[in-house]
């Protein structure tokens, strides 16, 4: 983390970059929160450890807005979100510096609350200069040690790989940290009888309270005026009057990112309600797959997406109907 | 808010019959809006569209309903007449009651209120019409035939001959099609080369004709009137200009043993080579995958021995760019492959060939020099069975539903043309019908029948098995007499199925012309438009419509030159009003729509705008409307909603789905 400052303090002070945008210590020890940075003093508050899990990427939309250019911190899985933004031209590469840090995989203080840990005070072993093997818990009812891996978000067990897809410069090591299948949860439910499929997502999204976090923190859901939010559709601010509604959002939310969603998790990330959001764009992202090759969003700045582009070797519209 | 007319037709007992259209009308006549309903046995007629005129200037109506049969059929009728009394005529939609519902219907009360939701859904989005203007676009005089077969070539001369410039691309090295590859021609048995050639001649001599052989369309953009297309012209490796056609390249050419596609690889051809000896152009190419010289860089025989100096080896294909205003498709066909009827054997003895192969072999200047003989070993075979219907009008996956038309006739030829010459041998043909349609057909069949003795049983081939002593063992059944057959045979000829060229796919999506199930092009209308594409300024030309033989396949291409004629003859067409466009203040700049856009119509400009405040410079999408045919698949891509379809915009669409589950 040090090296990081100290560079982005280089970085200030020559003039490449007028302000970074990072993290800074939240409320609580494992809350880091998204920040700006313009001098080099205020970069004394920067943190970055694996509670960092935020992808920054959506962030530099209003920065490519801004004067000047902006160092932002990008893990490997937020490059591929940088890179779909450059595709959508949402974000201005030349406004951006990028730092590609470092990942050992993201925590999730959900976890260790699953696992019946309380009162924590302070959480050590998640610098990126640990090991990121254990984790060593403080709590006000005495110290307790789990192993980093029960702890990461359901994203990291399923990493992209520890490359970075777009960057100025690397700092710090990264690790991948794979060791479950990506399509293991969608093939349970593609199993599902329809009945048993519909009560699944019923009772899912059953729980959700419209707070729109998963949308505010989607790097697909960009647009300037989300259709939910337009007086041109009938649609806007309604909260959910039934279940239909509240279902439809968020398989109309799929269908707009399907193609363009990188699979960064920051839907279920931030759910207050832990609705396993992305299982619905894990499945678009299966059937890409399946159909038009595989495709993963964000792996390149150039290329036209998979739903966006046609080519002669496309399968025919019965063969995806069929498969419903 | 609107006020609206709705007209109930009963199309005679089209409609009214399975529909209550005096229910219909007292359903609208409740909607919001509604001001005016009747009903009248024929809208379409002088005295319906009476009606609609009279209820415009009496009730002031600002929008209309007809409930009728499809809009492909009328609406173009009503759109006119609203236009006659005034009204902008994209204040009238079409709730089609009768292709939509009472055709397909039995139960009246259910059709009934099928009818009445369609009426809502119509009348839900004429309230949210708005009037449209059409535009103008320019006719770019001059038309491409892609396919250079008898089918385009006719075409090709249709149009030259009513003075308008034409463009033949053809695929292969030479013009001819299918059509050069057989030997003779049913009914009257005249020699297939004698007619075809002259008019090979023709187009190639003819100042309006310009032909592309070895060329092959590599991309199609713009719409009717204004297309343009990219002609790849593959790379010969020999200059057109310098070469005389004197073949001593061929002679020499020490690579020779090439499968010749025009003889159906049935004998050997030169790398260097002319397809056969009427072609046009009579200049050879060089196949580069078998080409000594361009396998292993020595050899250059064809190059010293060209007193002309014609040989090119670095020739690299060149794109030509054409504007066209319409676009004739000739593509044709080729016969079904046949591995999946192993029954036949057709894989397993050189002695069962298929009736495209017995052309050739029939033909002077085929494989065997038109002498009948088996290909194994030479011999002349006294006993032949003919098998019909191989692949058409089958049942299962394997082959094709559809009777392939042809084959009937052509087998009575060679049967009778084998009889005739080799009065010894003896012609069993097996079919499931003999189909005979067409003038002078039947009397054709029946002197194979009568006069040449061909034995014909009713019966399909169930097996042919090659035995050790060279012969074939066919095993089928005899329908009429109900008994099985064994019979030996010394060669077996296969009347394959045919099926449309297999690039035709590919076209067919460069044009945005739809295709069936079988790839065969489909017409605008079944009956009233057979020779035009539902996509504007497409034209259908011989087999790529569907199987034909000779005589109409060129009176085919006659009808789709007039038509292309027809479009050619005028200087302006209207454009459709009902094109996209991009709102400012909700547009992303993503790029998503002119990805997804067929047409190109789709830019982006860097725009001031106004956002409830906020002041910025923008990505915006713009929409030339001049390319923009109004396909709609812009507006379902944007996930903001910013692009939208006049006419067709996303809160009518909504708003008719919403009155559908009312």
């Amino acid at each position: 983390m040090q090296e990081l400052i100290t560079r982005a303090k280089e970085l200030l002070a020559d003039g490449t970059v007028v302000r970074v945008l990072g993290w800074k210590a939240g409320d609580l020890s494992y809350n880091p929160e998204a920040a700006y940075f313009e001098t080099a003093e205020s970069l004394d508050e920067f943190v970055y450890n694996g509670f960092c899990g935020q992808n920054l990427s959506k962030m530099m939309i209003e920065a490519s807005k801004l004067e000047g250019k902006t160092l932002v911190c990008l893990k490997p899985c937020d490059t591929y979100s940088f890179n779909q933004l450059i595709k959508e031209h949402r974000v201005d590469r030349e406004k951006a510096y990028i730092i590609g840090v470092g990942c050992k995989g993201k925590l999730n203080v959900e976890k260790l609350r699953e696992m019946g840990i309380k009162g924590i005070k302070s959480i050590s072993g998640a610098e990126l200069t640990d090991a990121c093997e254990e984790l060593h818990i403080s709590t006000i009812y005495g110290d307790k040690t789990v192993a980093y891996k029960e702890a990461m978000l359901e994203r990291c067990h399923v990493c992209k790989g520890k490359e970075h897809m777009i960057y100025d410069e690397i700092i710090g090591e990264s690790k991948d940290t794979k060791d479950a299948d990506r399509f293991a949860e969608v093939e349970k439910i593609e199993k599902m009888s329809p009945e048993e499929r519909f009560a699944f997502f019923q009772k899912e999204l059953s729980k959700c309270i419209r707070c729109n976090a998963c949308r505010n923190a989607c790097p697909a859901c960009s647009c300037r005026k989300c259709v939910f939010d337009s007086t041109k559709f009938d649609s806007a601010q309604k909260a959910n009057v039934d279940s239909f509604e509240e279902k439809m959002f968020h398989i109309i939310r799929a269908f707009h990112v399907a193609g363009r969603c990188t699979d960064c998790g920051e839907c279920s990330r931030v759910c207050p309600q832990g609705i396993p959001l992305h299982l619905f764009n894990r499945k678009f992202i299966k059937d890409i797959d399946t159909f038009y090759g595989e495709y993963q969003a964000g792996a390149d700045d150039q290329s036209k997406g998979p739903l966006t582009s046609f080519t002669f070797d496309d399968v025919e519209p019965g063969v995806v109907a069929e498969r419903g | 808010m609107q006020r609206i007319g709705v007209f109930v037709c009963h199309c005679g007992t089209n409609i009214a019959a399975t529909v209550d259209v005096k229910k219909v009308v007292e359903m609208a006549a409740k909607e919001p809006g509604v001001v005016h309903a009747e009903d009248y046995q024929y809208m379409c007629s002088e005295a319906g569209q009476a009606k609609i005129i009279n209820a415009i200037h009496e009730k002031n109506l600002t929008g209309i309903v007809v409930c009728s049969c499809s809009p492909r059929m009328h609406e173009a009728t009503f759109r006119k007449a609203a236009a006659k009394a005034g009204l902008n005529p994209y204040m009238v939609e079409i709730a089609n009651i009768r292709e939509h519902c009472s055709w397909i219907h039995k139960d009246m009360e259910e059709a009934t209120l099928k009818a009445v939701i369609l009426a809502r859904a119509a009348i839900a989005k004429v309230n949210l019409d708005a009037p449209l203007q059409p535009g103008e676009s320019l006719v770019t005089k001059r038309a491409l035939v892609i396919g250079g077969g008898i089918a385009g070539i006719q075409s090709a001369l249709d149009i030259a001959e009513a003075g308008y410039e034409v463009d033949i691309v053809e695929k292969l090295p030479s013009i001819g099609g299918r059509m050069s590859q057989l030997d003779k021609t049913f009914p009257t048995l005249d020699c297939s080369a004698c007619i075809l050639t002259p008019k090979m001649v023709e187009a190639a001599a003819h100042e309006k004709i310009n032909i592309y052989t070895y060329s092959e369309v590599e991309k199609v953009s713009g719409f009717v009137g204004d297309f343009t297309v990219d002609i790849r012209k593959k790379a010969r490796s020999v200059d057109m200009s310098k070469c005389t056609g004197c073949g001593v390249c061929s002679e020499k050419c020490p690579s020779k043993k090439n499968a010749n596609e025009f003889n159906r690889g049935l004998n050997n051809r030169s790398a260097i080579y002319i397809p056969f000896a009427q072609a046009i152009p009579n200049v050879p190419v060089i196949d580069r995958e078998n080409c000594i010289k361009f396998k292993t860089g020595k050899c250059g025989a064809c190059s010293k021995v060209c007193a002309a100096g014609a040989i090119d080896y670095e020739q690299k294909d060149e794109i030509v760019t054409q504007k066209y205003g319409a676009i004739v498709v000739a593509t044709g066909f080729d016969v079904i492959p046949l591995d999946k009827y192993d029954e036949y054997a057709y894989s397993q003895s050189k002695d069962v060939i298929t009736s495209l192969e017995l052309e050739r072999i029939m033909n002077a200047a085929g494989p065997t020099k038109g002498h009948l003989e088996r290909l194994s070993d030479g011999k002349a075979p006294k006993n032949i069975v003919f098998v019909q219907c191989v692949g058409s009008r089958c049942s299962d996956e394997r082959g094709k539903s559809y009777c392939s038309k042809i084959c009937c006739m052509y087998t009575a030829k060679h049967a009778m043309l084998i009889r005739d010459k080799y009065p010894d041998t003896n012609v069993t043909v097996f079919y499931i019908d003999v189909r005979t349609p067409g003038k002078n057909f039947d009397e054709f069949y029946r002197r194979a029948v009568e006069d040449y003795g061909v034995n014909y049983v009713k019966g399909q081939v169930g097996k042919v098995i090659p035995q050790p002593d060279g012969t074939l063992m066919v095993q089928a059944s005899d329908l009429l007499e109900n008994k099985q057959i064994h019979m030996e045979a010394d060669m077996v000829v296969l009347a394959a199925a045919i099926e449309p060229n297999k690039d035709v796919r590919k076209i067919a999506t460069m044009l945005t012309a739809s295709i069936d199930t079988n790839n065969f092009l489909t017409e605008a209308h079944a009956k009233l438009r057979p020779v035009e594409s539902p996509t504007a300024g497409i034209f259908l030309s011989g087999v790529c419509q569907g199987p034909k033989d000779i005589p109409e396949t060129v009176a085919q291409a006659g009808a789709a030159a007039v038509k292309a004629i027809g479009l050619l003859a005028k200087d302006k067409l209207t454009t459709n009003p009902c094109t996209a466009h991009s709102d400012e203040l909700l547009c992303n700049g993503c790029s998503q729509c002119a990805n997804v856009c067929p047409y190109g119509a789709i830019s982006y400009e860097e725009k001031q705008v106004n956002d409830h405040g906020i002041r910025e410079t923008r990505r915006i999408a713009v929409v030339n409307n001049a390319l923009c045919q109004g396909c709609g698949a812009c507006t379902v891509t944007c996930p903001s909603g910013a692009m939208d379809l006049q006419g067709f915009s996303n809160r009518q669409i909504l708003a008719e789905v919403d009155a559908i589950c009312r």
